[in-house]
């Protein structure tokens, strides 16, 4: 990886609410504690981790659709965090997303067409025939009909609609794509046909992803290389095929032996992931995974793992058993 | 329990303040200069800079508000630019009948809208519910000055059941009533139809409840599943369309005092409105805001009552 | 009757609306009379014969000044419920749009312009103002502007967590166009179904001004203010006081059913009841 497209450093985002009528309450839930990674050009990074780890917040916060708290975001060497009007709309153009919820991704009371060509008038790609053209284009990409651009979303079935907001992610002819659990919400039979569709166009375009997903077996089969997230920090990294059949950190591991395995005679003599998830408001001292860890140890409670990077393109992991 | 009654008792003070300042801005707010209104063609310099004056418009906005928000909370409403006599005597004075009414007319409403409700909910989708719908939209589409006229006419100058006109003896309770009925039923009726409508649909959605069908598979009987289990629920929106309606049975009631010619707080304003009295007019204001607050606060307290989950929120 | 009742009943209130616009629009071609033609001779006819409901005291004809009549109604109740759906509607979608203290301070500021009885607020303002008509609208719509806040928030709120606005932001829409141009078409059903029922409560509150005094000066033929000179002979000809009467009534009923069809046809929570 000579260049990465994009560089995040130590993102952190909290949202604070307030509870209670008369004696007010500051909560603050820790979504985002500290998070850093690259994402090289063409590459299709992966964050995973439990619901509620942060992992959807912290792809909201890169993209700026929510503010970060602190930390740093580049695109190809240009701070994402500094930008402003006319230099953020410019970056906008180079990074999109896709949803998790289809239904609620398209607005119900625009035209296909309309949603497809609005982004291309708004950025001066095209107008009129041209961008008509080009949505139709896009729609036939994603393997849609060119009828389709005279019809509601309310039409068409959870699939169709992805592949909808698909296209629509592609009509800013974008380098970088982050796709928020793109299959969670889709019928098992209709999510091996999107995941096909984004793979080729992965290939097509020479897309670079960052694919968050709870998913381990989907991560695996489409990513180059994986982030696991726990409570708001990344806890292991590392190429794709390593983490998530050999990890390191005791919680990736539990993720790993959770997830569904294609061996029946392995079924059920696994130990199944063990606690809840803490409150992200409330995080315990310490390494944050050590009140749910099989391999605790005394310095656990007390300190924060450090950041170990392991050797030859390995990744790196942040546990005291292997700091 | 207590802490619940404090509390809200407490909130209805920035309420009543933010009710009271918007009675000021409204009353300022309107463009061009008071004293000329009031004066309209008789106005002079100095006749207008004299009233001015006495009205205090000439001082600064932030001072009149003060002076205002002072008063109002101690309260002194000041006296009327007309008669001369303290506002709130004025208002001493014909504030019972005004109650009676709109109290009598709660009565009526409850009384005919309750049961109307409940039965069309009962039948729902069959004739009975959709005459109910239509009669209670006919209700509710009355203009009360219309519905008051045609009460008058059918029954005290057709049938001459009751008097033609409201004004009665305070001392006499008899008279009182009976004088009290007509213009109770007029300013009811719209009330009745808005009841009889938020009933049908608050028991619609009591009555499919999922504790509403355990009750049924237990056998309890179906008078017991409407009247008390059915009812209890509903009895929540009930009590918040009530609560509002007070606002509004306090504006139809001006209408109704002008048809029966009974004594109130809508002739007090009908009366101001037409001699420019305009200090009367910000009294009244007030008047109507502290009833406001009070009925909405006495809505709340009766939420209270009703739902302990709303004690402990 | 089963469910398609309520249903023709929306179909009614639809005709009653139709006659009452229709009433306003040819007033000048089909009253029989001119509605401001004084005729002592012809002093409070009853019903009947050349003028079909009757003359009042200044002999002047009462079905001609009805039709006259509807205009003024409908001007001002549209002109009020227009001014107050553009205002109140855009106040609640700002404020639901971009949320936090400001929308809870401007939402506090409608509560307590709702608390208001919608009549006496209409009657102050009206009285403070001057009854002229551009008053008249002015006075009716600061009584609506509150409820067009509240409906046009409510849904706002919902709507701006949806995927589809993350997306327009994500592809530099900016704030206006997500606003009126993906938020506003999607409350739109609402707003307008609720606008039809305040239609029905501005036309109320514009003939109860008028009953109480508080409308156009005098020659202008308004509902209200017919009902108004009517009462004052109701021993010797109730009908002057009954046919503005019913007027009024039939035009809101007829506001009432259609609102409260649309708003059942609307309501998605009512669809699958």
């Amino acid at each position: 990886m000579s260049e990465p497209l994009l560089e995040v450093e130590g993102l952190r985002k909290h949202f604070v609410t307030t509870k209670g009528l008369l004696r007010r309450r500051r909560v603050t839930v820790r979504a985002v504690e500290d998070v850093s990674f690259a994402i090289g050009a063409g590459e299709a990074f992966g964050l995973v981790g439990e619901s509620g780890c942060g992992k959807s917040t912290a792809a909201r916060a890169l993209l700026r659709l929510i503010e970060p708290d602190a930390g740093g975001v580049r695109w190809r060497g240009e701070d994402v965090l500094a930008a402003r009007g006319a230099r953020l709309k410019a970056l906008r153009r180079r990074m999109q997303i896709i949803f998790q919820d289809p239904y609620s991704a398209l607005d119900p009371r625009q035209r296909i067409g309309a949603a497809l060509t609005e982004p291309m008038r708004v950025h001066a790609i095209a107008s009129g025939a041209e961008a008509r053209r080009r949505a139709a284009a896009l729609l036939d990409e994603v393997g849609l009909p060119p009828a389709v651009l005279d019809r509601y979303p309310h039409e068409f079935s959870g699939g169709q609609r992805q592949r909808i907001g698909i296209a629509r992610a592609l009509t800013l002819e974008p380098e970088l794509i982050v796709a928020d659990e793109p299959v969670s919400a889709l019928d098992v039979s209709v999510q091996a046909q999107v995941l096909l569709l984004l793979r080729e166009l992965r290939r097509r375009r020479g897309l670079a992803f960052l694919f968050v997903s709870h998913d381990l077996s989907v991560v695996r089969w489409f990513c180059d290389r994986v982030a696991v997230m726990y409570l708001g920090r990344i806890v292991e990294e590392g190429p794709a095929a390593r983490v998530l059949a050999q990890p390191l950190h005791p919680y990736a591991q539990m993720l790993r032996d959770a997830s569904p395995v294609p061996d029946p005679a392995r079924r059920g003599t696994l130990p199944r992931i063990r606690g809840e998830i803490p409150s992200a408001a409330a995080p315990p001292p310490g390494c944050p995974f050590h009140p749910r860890c099989p391999q605790a140890i005394a310095r656990c409670t007390g300190s924060l793992p450090r950041w170990t990077a392991l050797p030859a393109g390995q990744g790196g992991v942040a546990c005291h058993l292997h700091g | 329990m207590l802490f619940f009654l404090a509390r809200r008792l407490l909130a209805a003070v920035p309420t009543l303040l933010a009710v009271l300042t918007l009675v000021f801005v409204i009353v300022r707010i309107v463009p061009g200069d008071p004293a000329l209104v009031i004066l309209g063609d008789q106005a002079t310099p100095d006749a207008a800079a004299a009233l001015r004056a006495k009205l205090g418009t000439d001082r600064p906005l932030w001072d009149q508000y003060a002076g205002f928000m002072g008063r109002a909370l101690t309260g002194d409403i000041g006296t009327s630019m007309v008669t001369g006599r303290p506002i709130a005597a004025e208002i001493a004075a014909v504030l019972p009948h005004t109650l009676d009414l709109t109290l009598a007319a709660m009565v009526f409403g409850i009384l005919l809208g309750l049961p109307a409700g409940i039965w069309a909910a009962l039948h729902r989708n069959r004739a009975i519910d959709v005459a109910a719908r239509l009669l209670s939209l006919l209700g509710l589409s009355f203009p009360v000055f219309v519905s008051g006229i045609f009460l008058l006419l059918a029954f005290a100058l057709h049938w001459r059941i009751f008097p033609v006109i409201g004004s009665a003896d305070l001392a006499d309770p008899l008279d009182r009533l009976h004088k009290l009925l007509l213009p109770a039923m007029t300013l009811g009726l719209v009330m009745a139809a808005y009841i009889t409508r938020v009933t049908r649909s608050a028991m619609l959605q009591s009555l499919g409840e999922d504790f509403i069908r355990t009750a049924r598979a237990k056998g309890v009987p179906h008078r017991r599943i409407v009247w008390v289990h059915g009812l209890r629920n509903a009895s929540l929106p009930i009590v918040t369309v009530v609560g509002l309606y007070v606002g509004i049975l306090l504006g139809n009631s001006v209408l109704t005092e002008i048809v029966f010619n009974r004594p109130g707080l809508g002739k007090l304003i009908v009366g101001a409105l037409n001699q420019r009295d305009y200090t009367m007019l910000q009294g009244l204001m007030v008047i109507y805001c502290v009833l406001i607050v009070a009925v909405n606060t006495a809505t709340d307290l009766l939420y209270g009552v009703l739902d302990p989950r709303v004690r402990a929120a | 009757m089963r469910a398609d009742g309520a249903a023709s009943l929306t179909w009614i209130g639809g005709l009653l609306c139709l006659a009452v616009l229709l009433a306003a629009l040819l007033a000048p071609w089909i009253a029989p009379f001119d509605p401001a033609e004084q005729s002592i001779l012809d002093r409070l006819q009853p019903p009947g014969g050349d003028h079909w409901l009757g003359t009042d005291q200044f002999g002047r004809d009462i079905l001609s000044r009805l039709l006259w009549g509807a205009r003024i109604s409908l001007t001002v109740s549209l002109g009020a419920i227009g001014l107050a759906m553009v205002v109140g509607g855009t106040i609640g979608l700002v404020s639901g749009y971009i949320g936090g203290r400001l929308d809870l301070f401007t939402m506090q500021v409608m509560d307590v312009l709702l608390s208001f009885p919608s009549l006496i607020l209409g009657l102050i303002v009206v009285a403070l103002l001057g009854p002229d008509l551009v008053n008249l609208v002015i006075a009716i719509a600061l009584t609506a502007i509150a409820p067009f806040a509240r409906i046009a928030r409510a849904p706002t709120l919902s709507l701006k967590e949806r995927a589809f606005v993350e997306a327009g932001r994500a592809l530099g829409y900016s704030h206006a166009r997500i606003l009126f141009g993906h938020i506003l078409p999607n409350i739109l059903p609402e707003v307008l179904v609720m606008a039809t029922l305040w239609l029905a409560t501005a036309v109320r509150v514009e003939a109860s001004l008028a009953f109480v005094g508080l409308g156009p000066k005098p020659p202008t033929p308004t509902w209200g203010g017919m009902t108004r000179d009517g009462f004052e002979t109701i021993l010797d000809a109730p009908w002057l006081a009954v046919f503005p009467g019913l007027a009024i009534l039939l035009l809101v009923l007829g506001l009432n059913m259609v609102g409260d069809g649309l708003r059942d046809a609307t309501d998605p929570k009512l669809r699958h009841e």
